[in-house]
């Protein structure tokens, strides 16, 4: 399989999905540090977004209890708008970054919200293939 | 001869399905199968993978028995009388309270608690680089840990020797369920699932609503049998009076627990705990009653409310209902692989026989 690296969660704040910006090593001849920077930070700012707690959210929350949660088997919460933004920014981001430096961003939710995976593709033939 | 060619058919239909484009109406034929039906935890799923259960839930049938059979009783007996004497909103009350708890107790079971998926070999193998074992692995290792910083607060994060990471904070694996739960409360039994993250809301409104339902079935309960006392009434409709006291009963014994279970609940929605943090003291206050040493609290008691209940609800982590990638085909092709020398060799004793 390939190598990857794994971006971990970042717990300083408490429970909010946050992720560490401290760039990998294994990274670094492949990408400017800051534009990994960039991409992780933009992306804390989107899951920060998600969990935003403000008069929009509770507004969601209190509909929400007073349809006995019911509202939520046809409507799309907040978060979820929030998590096709995010798709949608990481399908971006390999398009134009990631792609064309032989590297690969796989979205977070799919890995249960744990890592940020990016799988190096060696087709620089720096190391054998595994 | 006729044996031979039946069976070279098979293991070429084995190692093209995988691969090639034909695979398409190969796939229909075979159902492509859904994720919940590989999924390593100890949950039983219906509809298809909408919803989750955990693989005992043996006292929710019981749970919903006893509210809609009091109901029942209460709308059958208690309420012709009570309409005649009160007020016709007696069950229209009970009736919005009845499906309001039911509702909730539904969403309760029937939600993902929370539940963290299981790391992927390579994340696992990841992370066993970066600990340090210099101990054998030939057995279970000491507990690992983390020491993180909260807020300026050490909390330590526990490895989940089952699910192969490093707990999140607040998160605790359920050993009847055999998940990691993102802020598990507790494992309730009465409502067959895991009390954490998705579903403490739901939860909350089920003991409340479930609360006021039996309050008000035993307001209402105490109000009938005052008046068919005062009446004098009781003796004649023995079996309509019998059915109200058995609701009762139901009542009397299940109001102090519910109302105990509510104020517990409430006082933990205040302080922003689990019943878990609670019951383990891991923020036992050592500065006094205001600042209890938990990290996760706002330090208000309406935010805290606010956060617990009102907050964004977060999506399921375990994608119940999502396709397994072709990948999963590929161990079929190299069982292919393998039955193909064993097919060879079959053909060779026919061959032979």
């Amino acid at each position: 399989s390939r190598p990857t690296v794994f971006i971990q969660r970042d717990y300083s704040s408490g429970t909010i999905c946050k992720f560490q910006t401290k760039f990998p090593s294994e990274l670094e001849s492949r990408l400017d540090k800051q534009q990994f920077e960039e991409t992780i930070q933009t992306l804390n700012n989107l899951y920060a977004e998600a969990e935003k707690l403000g008069g929009k959210s509770y507004l969601e929350g209190c509909l929400a209890c007073l349809t006995a949660y019911t509202i939520f088997l046809c409507m799309e919460t907040h978060y979820e708008k929030v998590l096709k933004k995010i798709a949608r920014y990481i399908k971006d981001q390999n398009e134009k970054i990631y792609a064309p430096r032989g590297l690969l961003l796989t979205d977070p939710i799919e890995r249960g919200l744990r890592v940020v995976e990016i799988t190096i593709f060696e087709d620089r033939s720096i190391g054998s293939g595994r | 001869m006729k044996n031979c060619e039946y069976q070279q058919i098979d293991p070429r239909a084995l190692s093209v399905s995988p691969s090639s484009a034909q695979n398409h109406t190969e796939k229909k034929a075979q159902r492509p199968r859904r994720k919940w039906e590989v999924f390593p935890g100890k949950n039983r799923f219906f509809c298809d993978g909408r919803i989750i259960l955990a693989r005992q839930s043996g006292v929710l049938p019981l749970t919903l028995g006893l509210i809609v059979v009091t109901c029942g009783l209460f709308f059958a007996f208690d309420c012709p009388f009570l309409v005649e004497h009160l007020t016709v909103f007696i069950p229209v009350i009970g009736g919005v309270l009845f499906v309001f708890v039911v509702i909730s107790l539904l969403r309760t079971s029937f939600t993902d608690p929370g539940i963290l998926p299981r790391a992927t070999p390579d994340e696992a193998a990841d992370i066993e680089k970066q600990i340090d074992t210099s101990g054998s692995s030939t057995y279970r290792p000491p507990p690992r840990t983390k020491e993180i910083l909260i807020n300026q607060q050490v909390v330590k994060l526990k490895y989940c020797f089952t699910c192969k990471m490093f707990r999140p904070p607040r998160t605790s694996h359920c050993s009847l369920c055999d998940n990691c739960v993102e802020r598990f409360d507790h494992h309730c039994p009465w409502v067959g699932n895991c009390v954490g993250k998705r579903n403490y809301r739901f939860f909350y409104s089920f003991i409340i609503s479930l609360s006021f339902l039996t309050s008000f079935i035993f307001g209402c309960v105490i109000t009938h049998i005052t008046l068919l006392i005062d009446d004098m009434v009781m003796l004649s409709c023995l079996d309509s009076s019998l059915c109200t006291v058995v609701e009762l009963v139901i009542c009397f014994f299940s109001i102090w627990s519910i109302l105990g279970l509510s104020g517990f609940h409430t006082y933990l929605v205040a302080s922003n705990l689990t019943t878990n943090e609670d019951i383990k003291g891991s923020w036992s206050s050592k500065r006094g009653a205001e600042d209890s040493g938990n990290p996760y609290s706002y330090n208000s008691i309406m935010t805290n409310c606010c956060v617990t209940l009102c907050g964004p609800m977060p999506p399921s982590l375990i994608d119940r209902r999502g396709l397994l990638p072709p990948d999963e085909a590929t161990p079929a092709a190299s069982a292919s692989d393998i039955e193909l020398p064993l097919f060879a060799a079959k053909n060779d004793t026919h061959m032979v026989g």
